[in-house]
């Protein structure tokens, strides 16, 4: 395993050197050309490029190119995991609003979290035992896959669609601000190195990217923080007197505030994140890399640890900055302090980073968000593209007749296709507010993906009807909510009142889906929906003893 | 074939132990960290002046804050239980039940 880290650590060192060589004066304009960050953003994509090559020779059959060949050990693929799951929108994001709404931010982060050790209760074995390549393959082991993976697929890629369009819209602003490089040309970056990677390399290379891009994201992260922190003597007593001191919510700073202000968009919000994750396909995909449950639940064990540690780096990260970032003119347009941050507010963690390490540490973060989000895009797209490879075009369209040369060429084209969807999508939606999007995304995840998932998996008398309404119940209701909801509806269409009143869907979409999967399997009596909840008892003895579970291939 | 084999395994003991102890143990565990959670979920939504308010007099630190912090690592430590007992007890009576199914082939 210390080998194939060997790439991570290089990367770390070589960053490691390159923060002792003088520091070269790029202050002032603020959307100057950041060559510290283009420089070592090269570096990532040369060594990528180079594990793509590597992969790209180790990728022949369709379990390598989907799964890696189920090669992955549970420490690397926790890595991988945390990395999916820790965006540029947790980075920057949350750093942001731990910096305006203090306590707030550390609410979303355990809602967050707190997915993961259910993931790993109630989900993590029976996903590797019973799936293959998609989750798809779980949902439709006893039902009627023409239909429940064409369901299950188009869930999978509006998921993964929206979640693109963010990630992809999010890279050319974040691009534009942090490399200087025009916003289309940014987005034009991140979609062809990202069919690169997964065209070629499939997920051998989209794993080790994501590891990569882990190690560094952890290491940025928590530099960065120790170097703000030490300006505290590492005391949260001091830190907390200072910012409370400086901030414009005072004491409320650290008291839960009018973000989650009423219960209903609490619990909703809960419920979205939560069963969002566990509903996430190029996350669930991660599960069927490792060789068996075993492994499946070191992932989770490995994952939760590091998402867990780094969402309080981050908090932490957004309270110093209060501090250090917002006494500081040089951060504020104009110099003057408390008007409006240079960038926007996602640029705080950025800010922090120059004002207690440079411009080496900010050309070095800069460069981890680039990759954060090419990694997270080439994950996404690899989702997408097996929903549409394996589920569509090899179950549904050749019913299972498909070589795995012709399933592979298929996921290639996919790939590509998506990767110009994104980038049309993101130059389209350059100007739109795509804040919905994510919300979006765990909203379809947890309302159609999870609660199909996890019946198939938990309830006998599932069938084949029930996990159609479910799953269409689910999607379309979640859809309408958001689209009714003040983020699309008002802000978005530009309506004067929206229709739905809340901006979290979960709590009202997830009920809808289980609610039709419970009547429409109970009130199926025909002689199919018999043989379906006659074969749930071998699929739980596979469940529950991984025997006959798709193994390792090498 | 297989599906002799699942039978074989359905009607073990073993296999009715193994699905006992470990769905118990799941559930129990995945029944703290909900409740843990809605709970506090609950308290943000109903009484939040409560989180806002000092573990101690005189001491910075918040009583929400420390709850989630604490909250962090014991979901966490969570699973490092769940890991061990499963990967050690449950998978070892899992490959026993294996085992048995295959033995009782010849």
């Amino acid at each position: 395993m210390m080998r194939r880290l060997t790439p991570a650590i290089a990367l770390i060192l070589i960053a490691g050197l390159a923060f002792a060589g003088p520091a070269m004066d790029a202050s002032g304009a603020k959307q100057a050309t950041n060559w510290h960050a283009i420089i070592m953003f090269l570096i990532f994509v040369t060594m990528t490029m180079g594990i793509t090559y590597w992969a790209a020779g180790r990728t022949k059959s369709t379990a390598d190119f989907y799964t890696a060949g189920g090669g992955i050990t549970g420490f690397q693929n926790g890595l991988a995991i945390a990395g999916d799951y820790m965006s540029a929108a947790t980075l920057l994001g949350l750093t942001a609003m731990a910096y305006t709404a203090g306590y707030d931010a550390y609410i979303y982060m355990l809602a967050f979290f707190a997915g993961w050790p259910i993931i790993l209760f109630l989900m993590a074995e029976r996903l590797r035992n019973l799936g293959r390549f998609t989750f798809s393959d779980i949902t439709s082991y006893r039902l009627d896959q023409g239909k429940v993976r064409t369901m299950a697929a188009i869930s999978s890629l509006v998921v993964v669609v929206f979640y693109l369009i963010a990630q992809m819209v999010g890279a050319g602003q974040l691009i534009k601000l942090l490399f200087g490089l025009d916003y289309n040309i940014a987005i034009f970056v991140v979609g062809i190195l990202m069919m690169v990677y997964v065209t070629l390399g499939g997920m051998v290379a989209t794993t080790w990217v994501q590891i990569i891009k882990a190690c560094m994201l952890l290491f940025g992260g928590t530099l960065t923080l120790i170097l703000a922190y030490t300006q505290f003597g590492f005391s949260l007593t001091t830190l907390l007197e200072k910012a409370e001191a400086l901030h414009k919510l005072g004491p409320r700073l650290m008291a839960p505030g009018s973000l989650l202000a009423d219960p209903v968009t609490a619990i909703s919000l809960g419920l979205g994140l939560m069963f969002g994750t566990a509903g996430l396909p190029h996350i669930l995909m991660r599960f069927f890399t490792v060789g068996n449950a075993k492994e499946a639940r070191k992932s989770v064990l490995y994952a939760s640890g590091f998402v867990g540690f780094f969402f309080n780096v981050i908090f932490l990260m957004g309270l110093c900055a209060i501090i250090i970032v917002g006494q500081d003119p040089q951060f504020f347009e104009g110099g003057v302090i408390g008007g409006k941050i240079i960038g926007g507010g996602n640029m705080v963690a950025m800010h922090l980073a120059k004002a207690v390490g440079g411009n080496m540490l900010l050309g070095f973060l800069a460069a981890v968000a680039f990759a954060t989000i090419l990694a997270v895009v080439s994950g996404l797209a690899l989702a997408g593209a097996s929903a549409i490879s394996h589920d569509i075009y090899a179950r549904v369209i050749r019913k299972g007749q498909a070589t795995e040369k012709e399933e592979i060429r298929i996921s290639r084209f996919a790939t590509i296709g998506l990767g110009m969807l994104a980038i049309v999508l993101g130059i389209l939606f350059e100007k739109m507010n795509i804040a919905f999007m994510v919300g979006l995304a765990f909203g379809v995840a947890a309302a159609a993906n999870f609660p199909v998932l996890i019946l198939s998996m938990y309830w006998k008398g599932l069938t084949t009807r029930g996990a159609l309404w479910g799953g269409y119940g689910g999607v379309i209701s979640a859809v309408l909510f958001v689209l009714f909801s003040k983020s699309v509806w008002v802000d978005v269409l530009g309506n004067p009142a929206a229709l739905f009143p809340y901006t979290q869907p979960a709590l009202f979409a997830m009920p809808i889906a289980f609610i039709f999967a419970y009547i429409f399997s109970k009130t199926d009596t025909g002689p199919r929906a018999k043989a379906e909840i006659a074969a749930f008892d071998d699929q739980y003895v596979r469940a529950q003893t991984g025997f006959g579970a798709s193994g390792a291939s090498h | 074939m297989s599906s002799v084999m699942y039978e074989r395994m359905r009607v073990n003991p073993k296999f009715q132990k193994l699905v006992r102890e470990r769905g118990r143990f799941a559930w129990t565990l995945s029944a703290i960290v909900l409740v843990l959670f809605y709970g506090f979920f609950m308290l943000v939504a109903f009484n939040p002046g409560l989180l806002a308010n000092k573990i101690a007099e005189g001491s910075m630190w918040p009583i929400g804050y420390t709850i989630e912090l604490c909250m962090f690592v014991f979901f966490w430590l969570l699973t490092v239980v769940y890991v061990r007992r499963a990967n050690g007890e449950f998978d070892d009576l899992t490959a026993d039940l294996i085992k048995d199914a295959q033995k009782e082939k010849l």
